[in-house]
């Protein structure tokens, strides 16, 4: 474990010296939040539309900025996979396992901090704050997981070129569309809207906002489908990480 | 005892045979050079023997170890500088090194010593990536260091330094003979005449000879080393 840690304690250190990722994943998801919110102030009130009401927006946008974290993820494990510095510790007693917990551990509480930024900026645009919102970033953390296990899929299997494209447009977009973050899923017809289900953001996105109204007893039904994605996915990091990191 | 005892040690990468049967011996606490040509197998024999790279055949014995079964068994005391600067760059100087120490289960006292042993102490609080190429250099040698390796290779520690530089690593690298085994690849003949215990010439990734540099002058019957290098690298006969 203490290879772990320090290994984690490095990668901290990388991805906060490098604040122009940290500020994007954290300033992107507010902007889009006082965007949506702007465009729901302005929709007529005779419309009776709410799908931008802060109370639904706020956990949507939270769960889809976390898709900035599979990003730094696949980048920093790209570019430290192309770099002699790899090969050191390829050559040191740790093992694909130590590998992967230390590039997971730190991006979990910068996960946290946008989720805190995020919901600061929705209470300043009229969330009301209760512990709600707590338990929220809570529920949050299998996802977190999940984007995470992606960033590091893709930062095993791919070059720091392409995981910009993949993890920066790709992702985001996939997540955006099949999380119904901030429209609902129903508009895109029943089979979109099952495919969606099958898949961890839309039950994460649902988790969330059961966890910010209160109703405590919808997140199980919800979560489960994506912590079996976080455990699934991590496990493949695992995996993939050991046998390319294994002798060729 | 010896450190290491390959037996018909061999990598193929495709139809190419980088390393071919290489039979070597390297005694405990030895400096030994692999001198070659480029593409003369050096880089992949020290990678294989580093865990890095798989033998096609053959195996070796590395600190008493099998190099195929035994690998995590030879890892804790083993230190690499390969031959591209391996630091993490937006770490510090002291970073680094207790990056290094921390993986390794090394004493934190060993991060302090290599400061001062390796004249690190003035840059210890600046980031890896912003010194120069030869303190980047020596940073790498005194991470492959911190873990108090039994077996270090050095992997063309020198490439691309100016001579005073060079100058300061050779001093480093002396002051480990006799307590580290060293396994050393370099370009330059100077450098190798004047670290090695013995040296090994490969060409064409077979080991060709080896022997102190003395003898190696004696058996290509020449005055300097560099020309002794020549004609047995290169198959010339004196």
């Amino acid at each position: 474990m203490k290879r772990t840690f320090c290994f984690a304690k490095r990668n901290l250190k990388e991805m906060v010296r490098d604040p122009i990722s940290v500020g994007f994943g954290i300033v992107l998801p507010i902007t889009l939040l006082v965007l949506l919110t702007i465009i729901n102030s302005n929709i007529p009130k005779e419309a009776q539309e709410n799908m931008f009401a802060i109370r639904l927006l706020a956990p949507g946008i939270g769960v889809f900025g976390l898709s900035f974290i599979a990003l730094f993820a696949a980048l920093l494990l790209a570019k430290d996979r192309g770099s002699s510095f790899m090969l050191r510790l390829y050559t040191s007693p740790m093992t694909g396992g130590n590998f992967i917990l230390g590039y997971t551990l730190p991006l979990l509480p910068m996960g946290v901090v946008q989720l805190v930024f995020c919901f600061a900026a929705a209470i300043a645009l009229g969330l009301p704050f209760s512990a709600n919102l707590l338990v929220c970033i809570l529920v949050c953390l299998p996802i977190m997981v999940v984007d995470i296990a992606i960033g590091l899929i893709c930062g095993t299997c791919l070059n720091e070129k392409a995981v910009g494209g993949l993890c920066g447009a790709l992702l985001t977009n996939v997540t955006a569309w099949l999380s119904g973050c901030w429209f609902s899923l129903d508009l895109l017809g029943d089979g979109f809207r099952k495919f969606a289900y099958m898949l961890p953001f839309a039950n994460a996105v649902d988790a969330a906002h059961a966890a910010v109204d209160g109703s405590y007893a919808d997140i199980p039904g919800k979560l489960w489908v994506v912590c079996v994605w976080a455990v699934g996915l991590m496990a493949l990091a695992v995996v993939l990480f050991t046998h390319k990191k294994k002798l060729k | 005892m010896n450190a290491i005892e390959t037996k018909q040690l061999t990598k193929c990468f495709g139809a190419l045979t980088a390393v071919d049967a290489l039979d070597l011996t390297v005694r405990e606490g030895e400096l030994f050079s692999l001198l070659g040509v480029n593409g003369a197998g050096k880089t992949t024999t020290i990678k294989m023997l580093s865990g890095l790279l798989k033998p096609t055949e053959g195996t070796a014995l590395v600190l008493g170890h099998d190099l195929l079964t035994e690998l995590n068994a030879i890892k804790p005391y083993v230190g690499v500088s390969p031959q591209e600067t391996a630091v993490a760059p937006n770490l510090t100087v002291r970073e680094n090194l207790e990056l290094i120490a921390g993986i390794y289960g090394s004493d934190r006292s060993r991060v302090q010593r290599m400061l001062d042993e390796l004249g690190l102490q003035k840059a210890e609080k600046i980031k890896a990536k912003r010194l120069s190429g030869g303190w980047q250099r020596r940073l790498s040698i005194a991470m492959a260091l911190v873990s108090d390796p039994k077996l270090l290779f050095l992997d063309e520690p020198t490439l691309g330094l100016d001579v005073l530089a060079r100058r300061e690593l050779w001093k480093v690298i002396e002051g480990l003979k006799g307590k580290v085994t060293v396994i050393l690849t370099t370009h330059y003949m100077e450098e190798a005449e004047q670290l090695s215990d013995r040296v090994g010439v490969m060409n064409g990734g077979s080991l060709k000879l080896t022997g102190t540099p003395k003898e190696l002058m004696e058996t290509a019957g020449t005055e300097s080393f560099e020309e002794a290098f020549v004609r047995l690298a290169g198959g010339e006969t004196a």
